[in-house]
C-alpha cells in the first residue's frame, strides 16, 4: 500500500505541478462562461439592418406596414411592380423585396427576395408584421368583431404535472434532463481528457524505458491502478477548480447580462395592440421559466445528484482508464494507438450521442437499457439522476454493473498491461493481446 | 564450499510461440561475480525477470537466501535493466528519491545516502536538472546509483557499460568490485567479453534457451586448454620442423626479429617433451600456453551447441 501512495502521489504531483494543468484550470471556467455569455448575448443583439421594399398587389392595402419600421427592419413602400423591384434591389442598398400577392388574405403566403439570407429571427419578426395586417384585413373583409376573433382564437398549452403519491407536482422534466444531461458531459469530456491521460503516461513509461526499472520494485498493477488514481485525483481537482471559477465568472456576467436586458421593453411600444399581447404572453413565459429555473436549482436533489455524479465520473472514469492503460500498454507510440482506441472510444461516443435523445425520451427502452449497460450508463444515467424517478433496483443495477465492470476491465487490462509493457519494437495485433491474456 | 545467495532448479519459462528457458539451474555464490552469458535472444533476460518476480517461471524453483523467492526479496535486490531509461520530465534528484523509497527506503535515508553518491560521481549540479539534459552516459551514471542506493545484497546488472566512454566503465567496474568487497554479490549480464574476464569469477553460458555451460571462469579457461603452446624462437623454420616430431605447427610468424610458432601438442605429450625436441634445433627465447579467451570460448560452444 506505501508504495501505491508513492505512486499516486507522484502521479499526481507531475501532473499538478505542470503548467499546462494550470493553465487548463484557469482558461476552462472562462471558456465556458465566455461561450455561454456569447451565446446569451448573440441571441439578444440582433444586429441585422434590414431595408426592405415593399410590393404591394393589393396596394394600398399593407402601407400601414411602413409604420412598422424598427431599428433593425426598414419597410420602404412603393407601387413598383415586382420585376422592377427586383431590379432595383440589384443596383441599391435594400437588402431585399417584400412581395404581397393578390391572392394574400386567402392564400395566406407572401414572397421575400433577398441579397444575403436573413436570420431565422428576422424572417419570424416580418412574418408576424405581415400576418397581423392579413389577420386585421380578414377581420374586416369577413365582418368578425375583433373582441369576437379573439374568444374564438384558441391555442391550447398542455402543462404535464407529475402526479404520485407524494401529491401534484409540476413537471420540469426537460429543465431536469438538460442539467443531468450537462453532469454527464462532464463526465464524458473527463473520461477523455483524462484516460488519454493515463495512456500518455503509461507510453511514456515504456518509451523512456523506466518502466522495466519501476517493475522490479512494485508490482505491474500497483504501477498501473497507482497512475489511474492519480489521475483520477488530477481530474477531480480540476472539477473543483472548474466549478469554483464558473461560478465565480458566472455571478458576474449574469449581473452584466441582466443589466442591459432592461432595454428590451422599447420595442414593444411600437407594436400593434395584438402582438404587444403576444410580447406580453411571451415575457410572461419567459419570466415563468426563469422562476422555473430557479426552482430546478432547489427542486434537483443536490446531494444525490452530486454524490451519483461522484460515483458514476469514477465508476465510468476506472471502467475506460484501464482500457486506455491497456491501451497504452500494448503499443510503443502515440501513432500506433488508433486501432486500438476505436472500439474503446465508440461506446463512449455513442453514450453521448444517445444522451441527446434520451432528453427527449427519457423513459424509453433506449434510456433504460442505455443506463443499465456498463460502458454508456456512466453518461445516460445522469440525465435520469436529474430527473428523478428513477426505480431504485434500476439505479442498484446499473452501479452493481458498473463496479463488475470496472472491476473486469482493470484485471483484463492488468494482464495486458504486465506483458505489453515489456514488448518493445513490436507492432501489436488484437490477436496477440489475446494471447497475452492467458500468459 | 561457499554460501550460496540465489539458486535456481530446473527453470523453465514457456511464451506463447517459443520456449525462453528450458530447465535452466544455477546456483550463484555469496560475494561473488557471476557472469550470464549468451547469445542475444538466448533466454538471459527471461532468467533476469524471474529473479528480479517480473516473472514467475512456468515450472521449476528460485530460492533466495535458501527461501523460495517472494515478493519481500525484492527489497534486497537491485537491478540495471539493459533497457533502461527516466522519466524525461523529472528532475534528476526528485527522481532518484522516488525510485529509492520504491524500493523501500525511508526518504530521509535515501536523501542521505544520494547525496553521497553524488559527491562521490561529482554530480551534485545535477540534482535539479532535468533528466532530458543530461547526456546519456549521464542519465546511466544515475541509473547506476539508483540500483545500488538500497545496498541490495544481491545486484544484477544487465550491460551496465553502454553508453559509457573508457574512463567512467573503469569508474563503474571499481564502483562494482567495492561492492563485491563489501559482501555484495553481483550478477552481470554482458556481451562485452573482456569485462568477463577481467570481473568474473563464475561464468554460465546460456543458448537457445538451456544452460550449455557453468563453472569458475578460471575452471572452464582451463579445461579449453587444447595444450597448445606460443614460442617464439631463433633459427628458422625449417630448422624448427625438424624437432617437431608430428606435433602440429598451427601458425607460423614473426615478430621483431623473432620467429613465433604456435604449436599443438598430441594428446599426452607434455611440453618438456617438445622443448628437449626442439632445443637442439633452435634457440628458445620464450614459449607460454595459449589460454583461451572466453570469447573463444564463447564462440566455439555456441557452436557446438548449433551443431546438436
Amino acid at each position: 500500500m506505501g508504495k501505491i501512495s508513492l505512486i499516486i502521489q507522484r502521479e499526481y504531483l507531475t501532473r499538478v505541478k505542470k503548467k499546462s494543468f494550470l493553465v487548463l484550470s484557469l482558461l476552462g471556467p472562462l471558456l465556458i462562461a465566455g461561450m455561454m455569455m456569447l451565446v446569451i448575448w448573440m441571441g439578444m443583439a440582433e444586429n441585422e439592418n434590414q431595408k426592405l421594399i415593399v410590393v404591394d398587389d393589393l396596394n394600398p392595402a399593407f402601407a400601414m406596414l411602413k409604420s412598422k419600421s424598427t431599428r433593425n427592419v426598414k419597410f420602404v413602400y412603393t407601387d413598383m411592380s415586382l420585376d422592377s423591384a427586383k431590379a432595383k434591389l440589384l443596383e441599391s442598398d435594400f437588402t431585399g423585396v417584400l412581395y404581397l400577392p393578390k391572392n394574400i388574405l386567402n392564400a395566406k403566403a407572401a414572397q421575400l427576395f433577398f441579397k444575403k439570407h436573413p436570420s431565422s429571427f428576422v424572417l419570424r419578426s416580418i412574418e408576424k408584421k405581415v400576418e397581423g395586417i392579413v389577420e386585421s384585413l380578414n377581420l374586416v373583409q369577413f365582418g368578425i368583431d375583433r373582441e369576437d376573433f379573439y374568444k374564438v382564437k384558441s391555442t391550447v398549452t398542455l402543462h404535464p404535472v407529475l402526479f404520485s403519491k407524494s401529491g401534484e407536482e409540476e413537471d420540469l422534466s426537460k429543465e431536469k434532463a438538460y442539467v443531468g444531461f450537462a453532469f454527464g458531459l462532464v463526465i464524458y469530456m473527463f473520461i477523455f481528457l483524462y484516460g488519454v491521460q493515463v495512456m500518455r503516461g503509461v507510453i511514456e513509461e515504456k518509451t523512456s524505458r523506466i518502466v522495466e526499472i519501476i517493475i522490479s520494485s512494485v508490482k505491474p498493477f500497483q504501477l498501473m491502478m497507482g497512475k489511474i488514481v492519480g489521475v483520477a485525483l488530477v481530474g477531480l481537482t480540476q472539477i473543483a477548480i472548474w466549478v469554483a471559477l464558473t461560478f465565480g465568472i458566472m455571478a458576474i456576467g449574469q449581473s452584466v447580462i441582466y443589466e442591459s436586458n432592461f432595454g428590451v421593453d422599447k420595442v414593444a411600444e411600437q407594436m400593434t395592440p395584438e402582438m404587444a399581447k403576444k410580447v406580453e404572453a411571451a415575457n410572461a413565459f419567459n419570466t415563468k421559466a426563469l422562476i422555473d429555473e430557479d426552482n430546478i436549482i432547489f427542486m434537483i436533489n443536490w446531494p444525490i445528484m452530486i454524490g451519483w455524479f461522484l460515483f458514476f465520473f469514477l465508476g465510468g472514469y476506472l471502467l475506460y482508464s484501464a482500457l486506455f492503460a491497456a491501451i497504452g500498454s500494448a503499443v510503443d507510440s502515440e501513432t500506433d494507438t488508433q486501432q486500438f482506441m476505436l472500439p474503446v472510444t465508440m461506446p463512449l461516443v455513442f453514450a453521448y450521442v444517445m444522451s441527446v435523445f434520451i432528453i427527449e425520451n427519457p423513459e424509453g427502452p433506449a434510456a433504460f437499457w442505455l443506463s443499465i449497460v456498463p460502458l454508456t450508463s456512466p453518461i445516460v444515467m445522469m440525465v435520469r439522476v436529474a430527473m428523478g424517478n428513477v426505480p431504485i433496483w434500476e439505479m442498484l443495477l446499473s452501479s452493481v454493473l458498473l463496479i463488475a465492470a470496472f472491476v473486469f476491465t482493470v484485471w483484463l487490462s492488468g494482464r495486458i498491461y504486465r506483458t505489453g509493457i515489456l514488448m518493445y519494437g513490436k507492432k501489436v495485433s488484437y490477436r496477440e493481446i489475446w494471447k497475452w491474456l492467458w500468459y | 564450499m561457499a554460501e550460496e545467495i540465489f539458486r535456481s532448479e530446473n527453470i523453465t519459462k514457456r511464451y506463447a510461440n517459443h520456449l525462453a528457458l528450458d530447465n535452466v539451474s544455477i546456483t550463484v555464490d555469496k560475494q561473488s561475480v557471476f557472469g550470464l552469458l549468451g547469445p542475444n535472444g538466448a533466454g538471459k533476460t527471461s532468467l533476469i525477470r524471474i529473479i528480479n518476480q517480473i516473472m514467475a517461471p512456468d515450472s521449476g524453483t528460485a530460492y533466495f537466501n535458501g527461501e523460495p523467492l517472494c515478493p519481500e526479496h525484492i527489497c534486497r535486490i537491485g537491478y540495471l535493466p539493459e533497457e533502461r531509461g527516466l522519466y524525461k520530465k523529472m528532475k534528476v534528484g526528485e527522481q532518484a528519491l522516488y525510485l529509492a523509497q520504491l524500493k523501500g527506503l525511508k526518504k530521509s535515508v535515501a536523501l542521505e545516502r544520494l547525496k553521497e553518491w553524488f559527491i562521490k560521481f561529482e554530480i551534485e549540479a545535477w540534482w535539479d536538472k532535468k533528466v532530458e539534459e543530461l547526456s546519456k552516459g549521464m542519465q546511466q551514471k544515475i541509473q547506476f546509483i539508483i540500483t545500488v542506493l538500497h545496498e541490495p545484497e544481491l545486484l544484477i546488472f544487465d550491460e551496465p557499460f553502454s553508453g559509457f566512454d573508457p574512463i567512467n566503465t573503469e569508474l563503474i567496474k571499481n564502483e562494482i568490485l567495492a561492492l563485491k568487497e563489501n559482501g555484495a554479490t553481483i550478477i552481470f549480464s554482458t556481451h562485452n567479453m573482456e569485462s568477463v574476464e577481467e570481473l568474473c569469477d563464475h561464468i554460465a553460458l546460456i543458448d537457445n534457451s538451456k544452460k550449455i555451460l557453468d563453472g569458475k571462469l578460471k575452471d572452464i579457461r582451463s579445461s579449453h586448454k587444447s595444450n597448445t603452446y606460443n614460442i617464439g624462437f631463433r633459427g628458422d623454420f625449417a630448422a624448427l620442423k625438424k624437432g617437431l616430431n608430428g606435433h602440429e605447427l598451427i601458425e607460423e610468424g614473426q615478430d621483431e626479429g623473432l620467429n613465433k610458432a604456435k604449436i599443438k601438442l598430441a594428446d599426452g605429450i607434455r611440453l618438456n617433451t617438445l622443448l628437449q625436441a626442439i632445443i637442439p634445433h633452435v634457440e628458445v627465447e620464450f614459449c607460454t600456453e595459449q589460454i583461451p579467451s572466453i570469447r573463444d570460448i564463447f564462440i566455439e560452444e555456441v557452436n557446438k551447441n548449433k551443431g546438436r
